[in-house]
């Protein structure tokens, strides 16, 4: 367990906050840590930004999330990590969808992309033009290479991003898939690229309490996302796919259905 | 499957034929008949659940583990499905084969007996009644610690089921070896020794505890000489077959158990440093010292160290 003290907070969007911290570890994008407010919760988050200052990104869902975005310049928080596989950059024309706080882990590896020269396509999806995360910071990035969707058609393409990123699947190109955002977003993605036989990475998000690959509770058929994952490939994919998109289990370990 | 290939390996715990003499501990990966399967390919005898209760719960906030020097702290809270919860995932497992050893806790002598009924008929291989998690309080947590209750409880449970009934213990006791027999009195068919240490973990920056319930039970190779201990005097104490507990991550951490009278052991927290692939290689490990030491079976070498 590291303490690090808050270096500053951005408000991104009216629910989503990014907490900028001194680095203290080498990381790779797609990589987590369990960040821990003493007297509320631990909880898993992947890293939005690597580097120095490095962060994380989070939305207000509840208790945890809601304290971690009140934190303020030089509040004290505990980093457990960082934890998890990463993604593996594969592929010389790779496409990112990211949607919601989904995007906050594929922009590190956006920016190692780029660094890479590797042309990518990066999809940016939320419910509309003030939800959307990071709209500047990868526009600088990628220019072109950086697509947008809303739900509502405040920018960009006019509905869901899983639609449109088919579209631009559809269109040909690409040979490998990175994905991250609302769980029944990545299925069909996955489905879609599947059809097209191209790779696809994807993080997927389970309920993680140890975060070391022993109690189970971020389990996902025999994979426990908090070590095998979070960043799953196809193969992989395909071995949990009556879990993916379809189930998960809750706070007592019961199966319940995947709802966003 | 490490070692499998060498049938010296097979047990017989209490009645119930065993193909290795390893298990995983309670707690661990016991969640899900995807992960316990995963498990079983890695060459364990029988896989545990997590311990089951009467109802779901939900468990304690985080943090709920923090590392320790040696070890592991944890304070889940259980957990768990509920016995009910869980059904679908014992009969999946033992759709497939899979040993299953049913852990579980209660509160009332009654819900302890609807549960072994219920665990029993849905096929579970062996009980394990948890009576010794440190770390819910005084729902039902510490009822290891007094042998009129271990009794109690043992042969209530033991009037109802119809697989073998083990019993594990918590080394939070001042007489382990007492509490032990108070189970073999109760008819216990066997007994899982230990649970975890009671500990606790502050954290320097914060000042305060990591662990969000403060305290919490220690597991991993700091605990495996007390538990060995504990292992070496309920052998002296009792006759039935005992399941060592605590500590193991290698070949050689299990053979010390079954010389100090264990005829399996449960491995959890090694999973946490070597992976998966832990089951396979105690058991590689263990046969392989079976064969270079003329030994013919794992029995051969239960309580060895204890001749006079």
């Amino acid at each position: 367990m590291k303490a690090v003290k808050v270096e500053h907070v951005v408000q991104e969007t009216p629910d989503i906050t990014t907490i900028y911290f001194p680095r203290v570890d080498e990381a790779r994008p797609g990589q987590y840590y369990m960040v821990w407010l003493p007297g509320v919760d631990e909880i898993p988050m992947s890293l939005s930004t690597i580097g120095d200052p490095s962060s994380v990104s989070v939305r207000v869902v509840g208790d945890a999330t809601r304290a971690l975005s009140q934190l303020k310049k030089g509040d004290k928080i505990g980093l457990r990590g960082p934890l998890g596989n990463g993604y593996t950059i594969k592929g010389k024309h790779p496409f990112l969808v990211g949607g919601g706080t989904g995007i906050a882990s594929l922009t590190p590896l956006a920016e190692e992309m780029a660094a890479k020269d590797i042309k990518l396509t990066f999809l940016i999806g939320a419910r509309s033009r003030d939800q959307l995360l990071f709209n500047e910071r990868l526009s600088k990035l990628l220019g072109a290479g950086l697509v947008v969707s809303t739900d509502d058609g405040s920018e960009g393409f006019h509905g869901y991003a899983s639609n449109y990123a088919c579209d631009i699947l559809s269109k040909g190109g690409f040979d490998h898939v990175y994905i991250c955002g609302p769980e029944l977003m990545a299925v069909k993605i996955w489905v879609d690229a599947d059809k097209l036989n191209i790779p696809v990475q994807a993080s997927l998000e389970r309920l993680c309490k140890c975060a070391l690959g022993l109690c189970g509770s971020c389990a996902i058929g025999p994979y426990r996302v908090c070590r095998d994952g979070p960043v799953f490939d196809s193969v992989k994919l395909r071995e949990v796919a009556s879990d993916f998109g379809k189930r998960r289990m809750d706070a007592s370990s019961r199966m319940i259905r995947v709802d966003h | 499957m490490g070692g499998l290939t060498s049938n010296s390996l097979a047990i017989d715990l209490a009645g119930l034929k065993l193909r290795s003499p390893t298990l995983n501990a309670s707690g661990v990966l016991g969640i899900s008949a995807p992960l316990l399967k995963r498990v079983y390919d890695l060459g364990v005898g029988a896989v545990v659940t997590k311990s089951l209760g009467p109802m779901s719960r939900t468990g304690h906030i985080n943090p709920t583990v923090a590392e320790v020097e040696g070890g592991l702290l944890n304070a889940m809270g259980l957990p768990n499905p509920g016995v009910e919860g869980f059904m679908e995932e014992l009969r999946e497992l033992k759709w497939d084969g899979v040993p299953v050893v049913a852990s579980f806790f209660a509160s009332t002598i009654e819900e302890f007996q609807t549960s072994a009924k219920a665990l029993c008929g849905a096929g579970a291989d062996a009980l394990e009644l948890n009576l010794s998690c440190p770390n819910v309080g005084g729902e039902s947590g510490m009822c290891a610690a007094d042998a009129i209750s271990v009794e109690r409880v043992t042969s209530a449970v033991k009037k109802v089921a119809n697989a073998p009934v083990i019993v594990k213990l918590s080394p939070n006791v001042t007489d382990i070896a007492g509490i032990a027999m108070a189970a073999e009195r109760g008819g216990a068919d066997a007994i899982t020794a230990v649970n975890t240490l009671k500990a606790m973990a502050i954290d320097v920056n914060f000042r305060c505890p990591i662990l969000a319930n403060v305290t919490g039970g220690l597991s991993g190779p700091a605990i495996k000489s007390v538990a060995l201990r504990c292992v070496w005097e309920i052998a002296e104490a009792v006759k039935v077959p005992i399941v060592g507990c605590g500590g193991v991550s290698n070949w050689r951490d299990a053979v010390e158990y079954l010389l100090a009278g264990a005829s399996a052991v449960e491995i959890g927290t090694a999973v946490m440093y070597h992976g998966f692939e832990v089951y396979g290689s105690v058991n590689e490990g263990v046969a392989r010292y079976l064969r270079e030491n003329g030994f013919g079976s794992v029995k051969e070498v239960v309580g060895l160290a204890h001749r006079k």
